[in-house]
């Protein structure tokens, strides 16, 4: 237990930070990837065909390939391209993109994917009713979005959005292979140093269940609290 | 482009055998934790909730460095026949990824055993069959059919969960494609292609599992 206190001599305050950083980047993560859900929502919904066919592509592809190969190819390939950018621009020395960024980014173009489904169904199954209503009130089809179709949109959603979260907050463990110190890389650095990888690894899983406990019963509460007209 | 290719298909072997392997243990181990949930003794119910919740709350990463790190510093194991088992990475790997898929379809089977319907079970009750062959040749058999379409979702899953093993350092179509980013420093070439290899993996899977339900699921 000692190994666990805080201070100099244990690892108690590490871990916390990292957990922090873990909590840190799924968040930034589920904003990136709301972002991409509502650019490629619409697209997905689209009748024209060429359209349809980038939303469906995005979908398909990200979901369809592993997510350590998207952070891969982010953090070697983004690496590369910047530097390519800069040489244009008549820089050659060597650019690190930062490793949140890379991290946030990769994990919120994934997440995004899910997400875009998530909200698909949830359009998709708002009554006809609702935009017949508004279209015959006259409403604008930019306020028809915001104000009629969004809000029933994202209360239908939760449910779904809450295992989009739970797989945003397990896939952000991988980003620790680019060298992002949150839970995982801190285990792996701990468990290096102390020769303990039992115990290391046994705190990163509880806090990885504590974690996906503690955002349950805030979802299911935020369930309960956008349910009550229904 | 072309020189790589042939040392991408090598790991995109490694690759199927894990995910077959990993698969085939990990349904065994779903069926035998589903019924442990659906059995109404309190305490075995909670353990095989407890197993579930672990596996799924927790990532895979986690689970794999548990195994592979982890078990190695318990000194009784090391000293038992099962070294033999758990220093190799590739057995490691399956174990992980064994008991991750487990916990998945154990989820996925007991969700297909408590939606079937009553009428079944009576009328094979009325019919004077035994409660044992009710259950081996009525509901699992239907709580099967009712649950491909999640279980396919679940091997694709599982595909894309075998390119973990790349970090322990297994050979697979990631570990591979890694290799080709490290000797060749041309990143593009090396994730795509993987990319490529993975989607084809995964549009195989897709339609297998199509043409399964078709010909096998439930028209309701």
């Amino acid at each position: 237990m000692e190994l666990l206190t805080f201070g100099d001599t244990g690892w108690g305050d590490e871990l916390f930070f990292a957990t922090l950083m873990t909590i840190a980047v799924s968040i930034a993560a589920m904003a990136i990837g709301f972002l991409f859900a509502l650019i490629f929502t619409p697209l997905k919904l689209s009748k024209n065909k060429t359209v349809n066919i980038i939303g469906n592509c995005y979908t398909t592809i990200i979901r369809g390939v592993p997510e350590l190969l998207v952070i891969y190819l982010l953090f070697f390939g983004g690496t590369g391209a910047a530097m390519y950018v800069a040489s244009i621009f008549g820089y050659d020395g060597y650019i690190e993109i930062n490793a949140f960024i890379t991290g946030a980014l990769a994990i919120g173009i994934i997440s995004g994917a899910y997400s875009t489904e998530v909200f698909r169904g949830a359009i998709l199954s708002i009554d006809k009713g609702q935009f017949e209503a508004s279209k015959v009130l006259g409403i604008k089809k930019s306020i028809q979005f915001y104000k009629v179709i969004l809000p029933q949109m994202l209360r239908l959603s939760i449910p779904n959005l809450s295992n989009v979260w739970q797989i945003t907050l397990k896939d952000t463990s991988l980003i620790s292979v680019t060298g992002l110190v949150e839970i995982m890389r801190q285990s792996y650095i701990a468990a290096g140093s102390t020769r303990d990888p039992l115990f290391f690894y046994s705190v990163a899983a509880v806090l990885y269940l504590v974690l996906t406990f503690l955002s349950m019963k805030i979802i299911n509460k935020l369930e309960i609290r956008y349910n009550k007209g229904y | 482009m072309v020189s790589i290719f042939p040392s991408l298909l090598n790991g995109a072997i490694i690759t199927l055998k894990l995910l077959i392997s990993s698969m085939f243990f990990g349904l065994f181990i779903g069926l035998i934790f589903a019924i442990l949930r659906i059995n109404k003794n309190q305490f075995i119910n909670k353990f095989a909730y407890g197993y579930s919740y672990f596996f799924r709350g927790t990532p895979l990463l986690v689970q794999l460095y548990l195994i592979y790190y982890g078990l190695a510093n318990i000194e009784i194991l090391r000293n038992s026949f099962l070294w033999v088992i758990i220093r190799e990475p590739y057995w490691c790997a399956i174990i992980a990824f064994s008991l991750n898929t487990g916990a998945y379809t154990s989820e996925i089977l007991r969700s297909a055993f408590q939606t079937i319907k009553e009428g079944y079970i009576e009328a094979a009750q009325s019919l004077g069959v035994s409660k044992k062959i009710t259950f081996y040749k009525i509901q699992i058999p239907i709580a099967i059919k009712q649950s491909l379409p999640a279980y396919g979702n679940e091997i694709i899953l599982m595909l894309k969960g075998t390119s973990l093993a790349s970090v322990i350092t297994i050979m697979d179509l990631m570990g591979e494609a890694r290799k080709v980013n490290v000797l060749t420093f041309k990143p593009f070439e090396a994730f795509i292609t993987a990319g490529i290899i993975y989607l084809f993996l995964t549009f195989i899977i897709h339609n297998i599992v199509k043409y399964l339900e078709k010909k096998y699921g439930f028209q309701t």
